[in-house]
């Protein structure tokens, strides 16, 4: 018996409501063991977990790097200017390599969306996606989900502002559907030039201005302007971004008092959200950060649990 | 594989004996250790924990002082987890400092000792007790590691084939029990 629906994690697509809940019950446990003065675990000895990051990352590689060793499993990383793929080596030959090293999970991280899927269907290792391209990046919304239920006590029910760059945001790709997954309504804000074509398609509410949606929500969710992916200057000038979309002292005093601050890092301060904020005790980032590791020390024990034992009884 | 039955076979404990059984294991810590001063229980959950949570009340009752009661999920310390997964991972909640203690664990039905071997490598992680003493409610046998119980409420011969459950009211709804259950012949 196996912990999740699926062996692999590619997209929320992929957890069920239930599995959800199952995630986020068993990183509560996990939790408690990093707060331990021996943060170790024996749970997955002996087995092999790999992080491909084929495109820049530390906080996310060092995340799943830290919660593979904490559970005692070997962690190896493999970035990409030291695997193959720089001499040339297809994305198919770097798994099947790596298959034929027979390791038992791989956290693959790649610029283009449905790398993750690629993976599956040319190694026996268990995947889960670290982020491809414009796609999905779920262990991201697992954590977020954690830390969101860690503070308001649910997740139904709540309205959860997603501000930002919503089309070019992987981070949006898998929090919209998981919210709606747990029985919460994400709601996009975002200048039009940010906005994918069809919202409706997600099935989210759009909000024409963060001053008219912002009190109604229960939660914030600041994207980081993507600096790197803006080259088409979707708006006119940083400043008038973070006048317009930016979350400040000004706007906060006009929002629920309970109104929880979050933002996936790393954060562009006096853009997206300005320092007051980022250091107000509304902001939760560095909680977001603490859940990454037991989020991902979950699916990686739900994924590798279990499967040794074949009849389902 | 279908799902293997059990059905009942025979009552080993009723809530009385159980009873009796947890007033002379507390008595019987309390000898051993010369009062209650330094001692901890630890129950594994879950049904361990209900016993734990009684003996407390009773080491309280006779010394007129609170022991410190924590709950210990092995789910993550099983040797078991490549192919079988605990079906409800609990949270350990142990709020004292195990270091130099004398730590009681305390489960329901003591068999192989493979939990018992899991919840003291996850003691060992909290910290480095004085001592790690094991009371349970019923030793059923069939041992497959090197371990023995401190404090025993009952000896109960099994056959491999047979289970062993405690039913509890706080956990099971059920009247306090401890029964034999026997598998039923594939028809």
């Amino acid at each position: 018996m196996s912990g999740l629906t699926s062996r692999h994690i590619i997209s929320m697509d992929d957890l069920t409501a239930a599995d959800i809940t199952t995630v986020l019950d068993t990183a509560e446990s996990f939790k408690e063991v990093n707060e331990r003065r021996i943060k170790k675990l024996p749970t997955l000895r002996g087995r092999t977990i790999i992080n491909l990051f084929l495109e820049p990352s530390t906080r996310t590689r060092t995340s799943f790097e830290i919660a593979a060793k904490r559970l005692s499993a070997d962690a190896i990383n493999m970035t990409g200017s030291a695997s193959a793929t720089v001499k040339g080596e297809s994305l198919r030959d770097t798994a099947k390599t790596l298959s034929a090293m027979a390791c038992d999970l791989i956290v693959v991280r790649h610029a283009y969306a449905g790398a993750p899927q690629v993976l599956t269907e040319c190694m026996d290792a268990h995947v889960i996606n670290g982020g491809d391209g414009r796609h999905q990046h779920p262990t991201q919304a697992l954590l977020d989900l954690f830390t969101i239920r860690q503070h308001a006590g649910r997740l139904a029910g709540l309205r959860v502002g997603i501000v930002g760059d919503i089309c070019h945001s992987r981070v949006a790709g898998s929090l919209v559907p998981a919210l709606r997954t747990v029985g919460a309504t994400p709601v996009l804000i975002a200048p039009p030039t940010l906005l994918p074509a069809r919202p409706d398609v997600l099935g989210a509410e759009v909000a024409p201005s963060l001053d008219e949606a912002l009190p109604e929500l229960d939660v914030v969710y600041l994207l980081r302007v993507q600096m790197e992916r803006a080259a088409g200057m979707p708006f006119p000038s940083l400043r008038e971004y973070a006048r317009f979309w930016g979350m400040n002292e000004a706007r906060l005093s006009s929002a629920r008092p309970e109104l929880l601050v979050m933002h996936p890092g790393p954060m562009n301060r006096g853009v997206e959200i300005s320092s007051a904020v980022a250091d107000s005790p509304r902001a939760i980032v560095l909680d977001q950060v603490n859940a990454g590791v037991a989020v991902r020390m979950a699916v990686m024990y739900l994924l590798l649990g279990g499967e040794g034992g074949g009849a389902a009884a | 594989m279908a799902a293997v039955e059990y059905r009942r076979k025979a009552e080993v404990m009723d809530g009385q004996a159980i009873d009796r059984a947890l007033t002379r294991i507390a008595h019987e810590i309390l000898e051993a250790n010369k009062g209650c001063g330094n001692i901890a229980l630890v129950g594994i959950l879950t049904r361990g924990a209900v016993v734990a949570e009684r003996l407390a009340e009773r080491i309280e009752r006779i010394e007129g002082v609170g022991v410190p009661v924590g709950s210990l999920d092995i789910s993550f310390y099983r040797d078991d987890v490549a192919t079988r997964l605990s079906p409800e991972v609990h949270r350990t909640d142990i709020p004292f400092d195990v270091e130099g203690r004398d730590v009681v664990l305390v489960d329901d039905v003591l068999y192989t000792g493979r939990t018992i071997r899991a919840a003291m490598d996850a003691i060992m992680d909290y910290g480095r007790p004085c001592s790690i003493q094991l009371a349970v409610l019923v030793d059923r046998g069939h041992r497959e590691l090197p371990i023995r119980a401190d404090f025993v409420g009952k000896n109960v011969p099994t056959s491999r084939r047979e289970r062993v459950r405690a039913l509890f009211e706080a956990t099971d709804g059920a009247a306090d029990t401890v029964e034999i259950l026997e598998e039923v012949e594939a028809r």
